[in-house]
């Protein structure tokens, strides 16, 4: 038999340690620090990174730091949210299919923006009101998709995505009911918010999305623990120590301040926080403390390479990046849901 | 003496009623579980054994009556500090995504562990020890969800064992599993129980399983005790047909001279 070490040394494959953390998180941060490095080079018009850098009076210089850069910044902050929001979503309610966009939280947050910019920004706090007002949007979308689909204290996994779909029917209905009593000024903006964009950002908007993604994401760390437990079901959760109450209002309350700040600067962008957790879980494993920052920068990576081919593939002209990732997500989700009828979604 | 029997019981249950709905589940149940026993529930169908499980772990909050885990009032603990003492396996366990056994069972270290803290050496080998009394160190590698049903409960029961509990509460270990394995569980139980401590409670439909490893036994009837005490003095034929409402024949093994129950194939009407 062997010694005890040896046999410790084995379990240490079978489990996460720090030392695999570290390895893949680098891994994912040099691929999102690649895939930024491509989407400030590139683009509709060529520019050269080197005089961009080293001439500020080029053409190169603005195009690379007025609009690239925030661009890229902004697409970085976006995508993290997104992603690390879904796998925090779909630790919630069991779920792998769930995620913002397709529960509806995503159009929620995109109509409490609308109406903050609508009608409140002839007060002039519209700016501010916004992710405000799409937090808040977010938050009771999100509360009223899990309590309805609640059947005596239990997920119904399918009925929780129905409930999403109606949502998103709903949600969507409203926005455009606004968007036909108001100014042809703000038609386009409305448009914008549906569709989902990264167009011209500000480095306002990136600031705000930024601040408020991180700290959504170090509260969800905090609790990325309790998420691994929450797996085993809210009763055995609860039995290994969570308050599963607190843990479900505290993840409630930070993924909705993150999608109200991701809505709020760019629109419904759907499907990323269900592609990037679903692929980064098949290769590293469940573990979310793991999970979440590798979705995080997974995130940040795809979405860049996704706004670079929203911007490219009919250049000059420009695909709305949410169209990008619907076309990819569609087919996805379906590819996951007629897997998941073969494989139970719970043991 | 047993050192350990000189100790505050580790469960001690009086006069409780709970319920789901107006009607009491349990109307007064008492009773009480010293450190390094093996106390089995049993009763028929809906008589409250696992109502008293979801009371003693703090699931469920009685409407009335104490109880007191390891000498301090139930109440008292808060979901961190009872998880210490308590470790629950439910008769069914879900595992939402792609766990490894491993890491199942180091779920168990969780109320040890700050909210930032990786497992360190000694929790893996807490694990390690765990995953060896259930014979499941060749699968520590593997997802929970490719083994069988009998490999999967032992997991969870390596689970609640990281979790070095003073008490730990099976909600019908047999269920799903063959002869081999109970006899196999129970034994693994005894020997924590003489090692450590462990006080173990646990509900039971075999009542063959709770004759042959119990150490106390209490039959249940619509809520309230019939009888707590040795298998021997509570599982007795009268006891017996009048709990279950058939008639019920109680030998012995002529081999171990283990009591051994068979219903006597008269029922006393109701199906």
């Amino acid at each position: 038999m062997n010694p005890p070490e040896t046999q410790l040394a084995d379990l240490a494959a079978a489990h996460l340690t720090r030392r695999r953390m570290l390895a893949i998180l680098g891994g994912l941060a040099a691929l999102t620090a690649l895939s930024a490095i491509a989407a400030t080079a590139f683009g509709s018009v060529h520019i050269s990174l080197a005089r961009a850098l080293t001439d500020p009076a080029s053409p190169d210089h603005v195009i690379f730091f007025a609009a690239r850069l925030p661009r890229v910044m902004m697409g970085i902050a976006v995508g993290a949210v997104l992603a690390s929001v879904g796998a925090a979503l779909q630790a919630l309610v069991r779920n792998p299919l769930a995620e913002g966009g397709i529960l509806g939280i995503s159009g929620g947050g995109a109509l409490g923006a609308i109406i903050a910019l609508v009608f409140l920004a002839r007060f002039g706090a519209g700016e501010t009101l916004v992710p405000i007002f799409a937090f808040a949007a977010a938050l009771l979308s999100t509360v009223a998709v899990y309590r309805i689909a609640e059947v005596d204290g239990q997920l119904e996994p399918f009925t929780l995505l129905l409930v999403g779909v109606i949502f998103n029917a709903f949600w969507g209905a409203a926005i455009m009911l606004v968007n036909s009593v108001v100014d042809f000024y703000y038609a386009h903006t409305i448009l914008f918010w549906l569709m989902g964009s990264l167009e011209a950002p500000t480095w306002r908007e990136v600031a705000t999305v930024s601040v408020l993604g991180a700290a959504g994401f170090g509260v969800l760390m905090y609790r990325a623990r309790d998420l691994n437990l929450l797996s085993l079901g809210d009763e055995a959760a609860a039995e290994l120590g969570v308050e599963v109450n607190a843990l479900r209002r505290t993840v409630f309350i930070a993924t909705s301040v993150m999608i109200g700040a991701a809505v709020s600067v760019s629109g419904i962008i759907s499907f990323v926080g269900l592609i990037v957790p679903h692929m980064l879980r098949l290769a590293f494993g469940s573990d979310h403390r793991l999970l979440l920052p590798a979705s995080l920068l997974g995130g940040a990576a795809f979405m860049v390479i996704a706004d670079l081919a929203a911007r490219v593939v009919i250049s000059p002209a420009e695909i709305p990046v949410g169209a990008i990732t619907a076309l990819c997500g569609g087919p996805f989700f379906i590819y996951m849901l007629r897997r998941q009828e073969r494989r139970p979604l719970s043991l | 003496m047993n050192p350990v029997a000189a100790q505050a019981p580790a469960v001690r249950a009086a006069g409780i009623r709970a319920g789901y709905t107006a009607d009491d589940v349990l109307r007064g149940v008492s009773f009480s579980v010293d450190p390094g026993q093996i106390f089995a529930i049993v009763g028929p169908n809906g008589s409250g054994k696992s109502t008293i499980l979801r009371v003693l772990s703090g699931t469920m909050r009685p409407r009335a009556g104490a109880v007191e885990i390891c000498g301090r009032a139930l109440n008292t603990y808060d979901r961190r500090a009872l998880a210490k003492v308590i470790a629950v396996v439910a008769q069914e366990n879900i595992v939402a995504f792609r766990f490894t056994v491993l890491e199942i069972v180091l779920m168990g270290r969780a109320p040890h562990l700050g909210a930032f803290r990786f497992e360190s050496p000694a929790d893996l080998e807490i694990a390690r020890d765990a995953l060896e009394r259930f014979d499941l160190l060749e699968f520590a590698h593997r997802h929970v969800e490719e083994l069988s049903g009998g490999e999967r409960k032992r997991v969870f029961l390596a689970r609640a064992l990281a979790q070095q509990p003073r008490v730990v509460m099976l909600d019908e270990p047999t269920a799903f599993l063959d002869l081999r394995h109970v006899a196999g569980i129970f034994a693994r139980f005894r020997e924590l129980a003489a090692e450590r401590g462990l006080a173990v409670v646990a509900t039971l439909h075999d009542l063959n399983a709770a004759a042959a490893y119990a150490d106390r036994v209490m039959l249940l009837k619509e809520g309230a005790a019939v009888a707590t005490g040795t298998p021997l003095e509570v599982l007795t034929e009268d006891n017996l047909s009048r709990v279950y409402e058939t008639e019920v024949y109680v030998g012995r093994n002529p081999n171990t001279g283990a009591l051994a129950i068979l219903p006597s194939g008269r029922s006393q009407g109701r199906v």
